[in-house]
């Protein structure tokens, strides 16, 4: 359980990273790590150098941007479960980053570690996905903006080019005032790998009727996926109740994964249970704001 | 290649691999073997050290990566030589560890709640130890002995731990 040999460097600007990065193609960049180092621990992966791209001011901060809120690809996971901005911005963001790993894990795994290593069982893609966000890459060329429903191509296969990487994420922000939000995993314990995950927001307009919704799905198939035809059922009118048929016919057309953990009728089962849950909540959520 | 690190308030610089880990580099360069070494990817929380006051797996960080940061280890937590913390006391009090393998990690841990939540719910406690494995206690003594040192400490005019200085937040 010890990594094979490498080189270590810490570039002092983002500028610097990029050109080390696409100079070698044996160069890997690291941040939090908390996927990397048990890969190479475990050698599954063996880059020969490793630039840290942990403290480039570049990929730091959180900061409003017009409808959006920017979130620098370095800002650590536990950095944003503390932050108030997220909070009062971003309640899907705040309810998912609970599940994700477990606090020592937060403490040191960044945002963009998470979206650039697309597991498909990662809750940060699942939101960004779900709200429809961005992912904003930096490399040899200019910087550029690939929207999240695109970015994740399948199993921990990302758009991103040789020699990019994440320099920050964009999700959208809601201005609705009455806004609410619903998270729902199952895994075999406490911080593991979800077998599926869930994740809905709702607005409701003064009347309480629904004027916007979005639903995602984590870990049935390689990437999260947008539910989008449940997600406008639900925006223009269909209760809970009778969305079950349209969640249930959207899952009909993904070929869901069957693995040691679960089998995909187990997760087609527990993907219905978690999706309504989760719109429940968001439901109610928005109800009482 | 050389590095530097402080350690438990000290800066100290060594000559190492890229590849050592920060967990290999305590034990191995600076004979602190209070973090353990226990699965080596990230499931255990045997290792767990403070960088800059909160939990982290010193297996999950290569030595050169913990530079500029302050590490605290379960030698840096005493107040004294020779003597304990409230939080290890209260272990000791309740026995809360059996074979003790993942007492330093649970102690750290512990010891970060208790910075900055001076008075955890029952549930917070059990939030806080989640990514730490015990295998012999069933938990119950260890969420006990955290309880009871969060009671002392809300009831002490004590710093939580005289050898944390800085790290607590």
């Amino acid at each position: 359980m010890k990594a094979a040999p490498f080189e270590y460097v810490r570039p002092s600007s983002l500028a610097e990273a990029c050109a080390i990065l696409a100079s070698d193609e044996d160069a890997r960049p690291i941040a939090g790590g908390q996927t990397l180092v048990p890969m190479m621990a475990m050698r599954l992966a063996r880059p020969g150098k490793l630039v840290d791209i942990s403290r480039l001011p570049e990929l730091d901060g959180i900061k409003r941007d017009d409808d959006a809120l920017s979130i620098g690809a370095a800002v650590r996971q536990a950095v944003a479960e503390r932050s108030s901005e997220v909070a009062r911005h971003l309640p899907l963001l705040s309810a998912a980053l609970p599940w994700v790993g477990h606090q020592p894990t937060r403490n040191r795994g960044t945002l963009g570690g998470s979206v650039a290593n697309a597991d498909p069982a990662a809750e940060i893609p699942l939101v960004l996905v779900t709200l429809g966000g961005a992912v904003r890459a930096a490399g040899p060329g200019a910087e550029r903006e690939i929207p999240a429903r695109e970015f994740f191509e399948g199993l921990m296969a990302t758009a991103l080019e040789e020699g990019e990487i994440v320099s920050s994420l964009s999700f959208p922000i809601w201005g609705e005032d009455r806004v609410g939000v619903g998270f729902h995993e199952i895994s075999a314990r406490k911080s593991d790998f979800a077998y599926v995950s869930a994740a809905a927001q709702v607005a409701l307009d003064e009347q309480g009727k629904c004027t916007r919704c979005v639903i995602g799905l984590g870990a049935v198939v390689p990437s999260p996926v947008y539910l989008a035809a449940a997600s406008e059922a639900v925006a223009s009118g269909v209760g809970v109740d009778d969305v079950r048929g349209v969640l249930e016919a959207e899952f009909s057309s993904l070929d869901i994964m069957t693995d040691s953990h679960a089998t995909a009728a187990y997760r087609r089962r527990a993907a219905l249970a978690l999706t309504s849950r989760a719109l429940d909540d968001a439901l109610s959520q928005a109800g009482e704001a | 290649m050389e590095i530097k690190l402080k350690i438990n308030g000290v800066e100290r610089a060594i000559e190492c691999d890229a590849r050592t880990t920060l967990l290999d580099c305590l034990r191995d360069n600076f004979d602190l073997n209070g973090a353990h070494i226990g699965c080596e990817h990230g499931i255990c929380g045997a290792c767990t050290v403070l960088v800059d006051g909160e939990p982290s797996r010193a297996c999950l960080m290569f030595a050169p990566q913990a530079e500029g940061y302050s590490i605290t280890t379960i030698e840096g937590v005493t107040p004294a030589p020779g003597e304990l913390s409230v939080i290890q006391d209260a272990f000791c009090e309740v026995h809360g560890m059996q074979c003790g393998y993942c007492t330093p990690g649970m102690i750290l841990t512990a010891h970060a709640l208790l910075a900055s939540n001076p008075e955890p719910s029952r549930e917070d406690i059990v939030e806080a130890i989640s990514g730490n494995i015990c295998r012999c206690t069933g938990y119950g003594q260890i969420i006990e002995a955290i309880a009871l040192a969060a009671e002392r400490l809300q009831g002490s005019n004590a710093p939580l731990a005289a050898g944390q200085g800085e790290n607590a937040r």
